[in-house]
């Protein structure tokens, strides 16, 4: 194998046996020994086949059900593959979850050697680094008491600090950002970008485009146990959402009111959109009323932070009366990279009250290869001189 | 089809520290929640022992030809007491860690070892109690006592292999904890632990002492409380009287080897 591969994963394929009925018991195995079959065979995973390098941020993405789990648990020898073989070039840590083996009856302190030892340290370190883990906790006077009275913050805390300090180059992280308040969060972002940095390698499991979009250097998308891509954190996601919206296909159709809704840059339809040049919503609409409209939209981050909106009557115009017609409104969107919803309304002639609502009738990703943080784009020339 | 996962050294300290670990939470969490704590795993034997010291030496006086009878009693009760607790408890272990295998990796076996161990850690505060009654029976122990350990080597190997084999059939067939119970309570009356074997007929004798947990028991009271105790080397032929010594480590080797096929697939079944 290549040393500068981290995990190769060749043809892996797995089934699980779907009882129809359980047969658990052996008088049940004795009737149904000579018996057709009496399960169905579900596969998970087919056939999939790819590498992680050494030192790569990669990112695992798929609905639910889509098998990414399954599959990040044959990484961690925790399932074996029906087919196929994963070879490990390196060490692994070999859990998937925070607070493995954390037992409610027990105080902080026992647990923190408890779950250690589970997820590979020796006594002897986890005693040489136990005030670095309840100082990055934060909980240094909770430790003699037991965990079923701790937060569930607090114990996702004491959990992260525990995981964290696992001695392997290979980590494997399962959905761990859902949980936790928003100053936990930040910290686990600030913890993966030193990761990142120490040049260890991930494996990051998530529905989270904009977690992918963030970190990682390589995505896999899968779907139904397929490789649907495997590419650029941009390329996948950008499939990603193209095919999360053919399935929702949100606003189209749940209202009479709204025949289509297109988003254009570069007289192209598109999902991604750039800061560069005018992008184009068209919407084909009915209108409700027999008196005249206006029209408003607004985007919303996927954080939910309200970036922008604006109506018809905002930008001046006077209220119109089209029984069916096309609107088109024109923007630039001066966005940062990462993934947005736009809200479309028909609302009344005072642009008071909205008659048609679509919440998130389009997602969209901005594409920036410029490293701006925040959530616009604002202009921005330095001046230096000598006073 | 599977992987090849090396271990270093380290790696296998470790595993030494998690066995460990995993035997002290077993042990305390037993007792957790109980006023008098684990004080209850002496005072369960000494109640059966009161009982039935009372029924076999004041009612039906079956052990009174035996010298230091209630002695004898209670060894046989506490040696019991642990095979019947440590097959019970491991017989579980894998299907009660279920939840914890789905999320991380370890070698499965550690779970039954822990287990055995946590059992054993009972039986060695029981021994204690047996020696305080040696004392109060004025017993006096000559340097054979050593054998003991032994002979508890042989025991503990004996749970390990029925456990290796029990907890991985668990896993598949629930009907094992009732088939268990029933094979408990069969052993415990074939086995020679309230009566002395010596009013059982000489050829039924031969056969009761086949059993590894008999000969376990007999060899123990042998060395440590009578020498009036039959064992198998007393009662069978020369080549024979090895069988029960083998059985425990035939057993350990087909149940490692069972255990070791079964375990791949206990993340998915527990």
């Amino acid at each position: 194998m290549n040393t500068n591969v981290a995990i190769k994963v060749s043809n892996i394929s797995k089934s699980f046996k779907l009882p129809h009925e359980k047969h658990d018991s052996l008088k049940d195995k004795a009737v149904h020994i000579f018996g057709p079959k009496n399960y169905t065979e579900f596969k998970v995973l087919k056939d999939i086949d790819f590498e992680i390098m050494k030192g790569e941020f990669f990112g695992i993405v798929g609905k639910n059900g889509s098998g990414k789990s399954t599959l990040l648990k044959i990484l961690a020898n925790i399932y074996q593959p029906t087919s196929g073989k994963v070879k490990i070039n390196g060490t692994l840590a070999p859990f998937i979850e925070l607070g493995v083996g954390f037992n409610p009856e027990l105080t902080g302190r026992e647990n923190v050697f408890l779950s250690g030892t589970i997820l590979g340290l020796t006594r002897k370190r986890i005693g040489a680094i136990y005030d670095e883990i309840v100082d990055f906790a934060e909980m240094r006077e909770f430790m003699d008491q037991k965990l079923k009275n701790y937060s569930s913050g607090m114990q996702v805390r004491l959990a992260f600090s525990i995981a964290v300090r696992a001695e392997s180059n290979i980590l494997l992280i399962d959905e761990v950002l859902a949980v936790g308040d928003a100053a936990f969060q930040a910290k686990c972002f600030d913890y993966f970008y030193q990761l990142k940095e120490s040049g260890k390698t991930i494996v990051f499991v998530t529905h989270d485009m904009s977690a992918i979009l963030q970190f990682c250097d390589r995505a896999i998308f899968i779907d139904q146990g397929d490789v649907v891509k495997l590419g650029t954190p941009d390329e996948v996601s950008e499939l990603y959402l193209k095919k999360n919206y053919e399935r929702k296909s949100k606003g189209v159709g749940e209202s009479p009111n709204v025949k289509q809704i297109s988003l254009i840059q570069n007289n192209k339809k598109t999902r991604t959109l750039d800061n560069k040049s005018l992008s184009k919503i068209i919407l084909k609409y009915h209108n409700p009323t027999s008196g005249p409209i206006h029209f408003g939209f607004q985007i919303f981050n996927d954080k939910n932070v309200y970036c922008f909106g604006t109506n018809t009557k905002i930008s001046g115009l006077k209220p119109t009366q089209i029984d069916d017609g096309t609107m088109t409104i024109e923007f630039l969107p001066n966005l940062v990279k990462g993934l947005y919803y736009i809200n479309l309304a028909i609302m009344d002639s005072n642009a008071a009250r909205s008659i048609d609502y679509l919440p998130k009738a389009i997602e969209f990703r901005m594409a920036d290869d410029s490293k701006i943080d925040g959530i616009t784009i604002i202009n921005v020339t330095w001046k230096n001189k000598v006073v | 089809m599977t992987k090849k996962r090396k271990f270093t050294t380290v790696q296998k300290f470790r595993y030494f520290d998690l066995v460990r670990e995993l035997a002290v939470t077993d042990f305390k969490l037993k007792y957790k929640g109980s006023l008098i704590g684990y004080t209850w795993s002496l005072v369960k034997p000494l109640a059966m022992f009161g009982v039935l010291y009372l029924v076999f030496t004041v009612f039906v006086r079956i052990g009174s030809g035996i010298q230091h009878y209630p002695l004898y009693l209670l060894l046989g009760l506490v040696l019991w007491a642990y095979f019947s607790d440590a097959t019970n408890t491991t017989m579980r272990a894998v299907a009660d860690k279920g939840d914890m295998m789905r999320k991380v990796y370890f070698p499965r076996m550690t779970i039954i070892v822990a287990a055995s161990i946590s059992s054993a850690i009972t039986l060695l505060l029981n021994l204690i109690v047996v020696i305080v009654f040696m004392i109060v029976a004025k017993v006096v122990p000559t340097l054979n006592i050593l054998w003991f350990i032994p002979l508890m080597i042989e025991l503990f190997v004996l749970c390990l292999g029925i456990a290796f084999i029990t907890s991985a059939l668990f896993v598949k067939y629930r009907d094992i904890g009732h088939i268990w119970e029933v094979v408990l309570q069969l052993l415990f009356y074939a086995s020679a632990i309230i009566y002395p074997l010596q009013i059982v007929p000489t050829q039924y004798q031969k056969l009761i002492l086949l059993n590894p947990i008999t000969q376990i028991i007999q060899d123990s009271r042998y060395i440590l409380v009578t020498k009036e105790t039959i064992t198998a080397h007393t009662v069978l032929q020369t080549p024979f009287q090895m069988i029960p010594y083998i059985i425990p480590f035939i057993l350990l080797g087909i149940g490692y080897v069972y255990f070791a096929k079964a375990s791949k697939n206990f993340a998915e079944n527990a």
